[in-house]
């Protein structure tokens, strides 16, 4: 057997090899292929109709509603209305409508598992890495390809080993993680090579905290995210219903003792909260020195800033306390399913009685689609990008940061390190 | 290969010029017509209403980081883009860019070349020359993108496979 990396053993086996090497053009047959309601459908469907063919294997194919939901015009109700339209027309057998941002629905379905090789029609299609799955973001004429042949091609990448050392200290998080990558390396860091993120403060995130690591692969500049899977992956999985999710053989999905990559190394325990300033998140720095900015408007949201363990964190901040009179606090929950969980955990109430405002489980302000902050506003978003409006005001000033950090900014009406606040 | 010895008026804009920027979100909602009036409207609002089919623009660094939104690439083709000329591009959109039959050219000097100079790109010999005479070079677009740009984009493609058989038809259901 070759000595290979993860991304290696995961192109060789969808590419029917024995063994691939960096550089190699290959192509890859898709086990499953994600698209939601702006990407897919409403592009997909008169480019079908022009080729006059359908979908190679329906089973394969998962859409999600979350973009352009709950509807605000006619505009979007029209894009809408086509992906509702066509998901009956093809019998979709896996749709999910408004239920919460792709990102975060087809994980907690058990679609995404180690070993597979999936695409997904959004940048943000990395998060699967988190499970030991090569997934990546693909435009809508590329998904066309895949829709139609059920193959799509691939260089072989490089993998560029994140290695965390240590342990993170508490109110620090994957986000912070990901955000100080993106700092240190910038936008195009990731040289559309894999990353594979490793050492001991990734074994001990949760999945939702790993999701939310290979999620900002996309801000990074890697084509994936990975983390090779484990016994926390398993268990997520079981929980999410995959039949036989215990005894799924990970042994493989593992990069090789003596794998040729490109590593780099942190150390977590001296990790602080990250934020970045306007207008990009590799303008990550410790948050220490954005302290005192202003903020009027804390907006927890987005799949890579509002899962369960996002609001946790949030509610953790927040209880027993009140968002600072001239700040507002929005909150978007991911998915229905984490904020059903939320809710019975008491979590959400916690963030309501601080005063937040509740928004529906959609990509909301996070992709600028629909509704959008005020103009002039300094925001501090748990979101994965701050480009100049991006969220839907040209003038507005948006950082990012984590839960604790925006939670903690939304109660001091400054941005602020949430240790301070937790102490 | 059948690329010629082309000439061009170039278009300059800087670095990290984002999706968003290209296809603002708030116009997302609309058609390739729609959007491609608003294309770099933050950074160059004379660029849409300008910019004459066969020009290429010129940029720095990133070009092209943010969303998977290919209309980031298509509303440039709409406008009649000849190519997008960087010292590096993001790989999603670098993909997006010749699905839609947007030649990229990926040149470390980029940036020596000035707002509205007229270049030729000439291809085959992998190099830019400036209107000063001179030459910049720049990095082979491999053959199979090559043929995607010439063909118009990947639908094009795949009409082409489909007719020869070289894919297969799947039933179309409604």
């Amino acid at each position: 057997m070759a000595i290979m990396t993860l991304a290696q053993k995961l192109l060789a086996a969808a590419s029917g090899c024995t063994s691939v090497a960096v550089g190699d053009i290959v192509t890859c047959n898709v086990d499953l292929a994600m698209f939601h309601d702006s990407s897919g459908p409403r592009r997909l469907k008169p480019m079908l109709q022009e080729l006059g063919t359908g979908l190679w294997d329906r089973d394969k194919v998962v859409l999600v509603m979350d973009h352009y939901v709950p509807e605000s015009d006619d505009e979007s109700r029209r894009i809408v209305r086509i992906a509702r339209d066509w998901a009956k027309e093809q019998a979709l057998p896996h749709v999910y409508d408004s239920m919460g941002i792709c990102h975060v629905v087809v994980p907690e379905h058990g679609h995404i598992r180690p070993g597979m090789f999936c695409v997904g029609g959004d940048s943000h299609s990395p998060t699967g890495g988190a499970f030991g799955a090569y997934m990546f973001g693909v435009g809508s004429t590329e998904m066309l390809g895949v829709v139609t042949s059920g193959e799509i091609w691939i260089q072989v990448p490089e993998t560029l080993a994140m290695q965390w050392n240590g342990h993170l200290q508490r109110g620090v998080t994957a986000k912070d993680m990901a955000l100080a990558m993106i700092g240190r390396f910038g936008m195009s860091g990731g040289r559309y090579q894999a990353a594979e993120f490793c050492g001991s403060a990734v074994k001990s995130l949760s999945m939702q905290e790993r999701m939310t690591l290979s999620n900002m692969s996309a801000e990074l500049g890697s084509q994936v995210g990975l983390i090779a899977p484990d016994q926390t992956t398993l268990d997520y999985l079981h929980d999410a219903g995959v039949p036989g999710a215990k005894d799924i053989d990970i042994s493989h999905w593992q990069t090789d003792i003596g794998a040729t990559v490109v590593c780099h190394e942190f150390d977590a325990s001296t990790l602080a909260p990250q934020v970045a300033a306007p207008h990009s998140p590799a303008n990550a720095a410790p948050v220490g020195e954005y302290g005192n900015t202003a903020i009027q408007v804390a907006y927890i949201g987005a799949c890579t800033g509002a899962k369960l363990e996002d609001l946790r964190a949030a509610a953790d901040i927040l209880r027993g306390k009140k968002v600072a009179s001239g700040t507002t606090l929005m909150v978007a929950p991911a998915s229905v399913r984490d904020q059903q969980r939320a809710q019975e955990e008491g979590v959400m109430n916690v963030l309501i009685d601080a005063g937040a405002q509740v928004l529906p489980n959609s990509c909301g302000a996070c992709s600028g689609y629909g509704g959008s902050i005020a103009e002039g506003a300094n925001v501090i978003s748990t979101t994965a990008r701050n480009f100049k409006g991006r969220m839907g005001a040209d003038t507005a000033q948006v950082f990012l940061a984590s839960p604790y950090t925006v939670a903690s900014s939304a109660v001091a009406g400054h941005i602020v390190d949430p240790r301070e606040v937790m102490a | 290969m059948t690329t010629s010895v082309t000439r061009h008026k170039t278009w300059r804009v800087g670095k990290d010029v984002d999706t968003d920027q290209l296809a603002p979100g708030a116009y997302m909602k609309f058609g390739i017509d729609e959007i491609a009036k608003h294309c770099l409207q933050g950074v160059r609002p004379d660029f849409a209403a300008g910019v004459v089919r066969g020009d290429v623009l010129v940029a720095d660094r990133n070009f092209g980081i943010g969303s998977s939104r290919e209309q980031a690439a298509a509303a440039l083709v709409h406008l009649g883009v000849h190519a997008v000329i960087a010292p590096n591009f993001n790989g999603l959109y670098f993909r997006n860019a010749f699905n839609v039959g947007l030649l990229l050219i990926t040149c470390e000097r980029a940036t020596e070349i000035e707002e509205g100079e007229a270049i030729t790109l000439d291809l085959p010999g992998r190099r830019i020359v400036k209107a000063d005479g001179e030459c910049l070079p720049c990095a082979e677009v491999p053959d199979f993108l090559m043929d995607m740009v010439q063909a118009g984009g990947l639908l094009n493609l795949l009409k082409r496979r489909l007719a020869d058989g070289s894919l297969a038809r799947h039933p179309m259901r409604a």
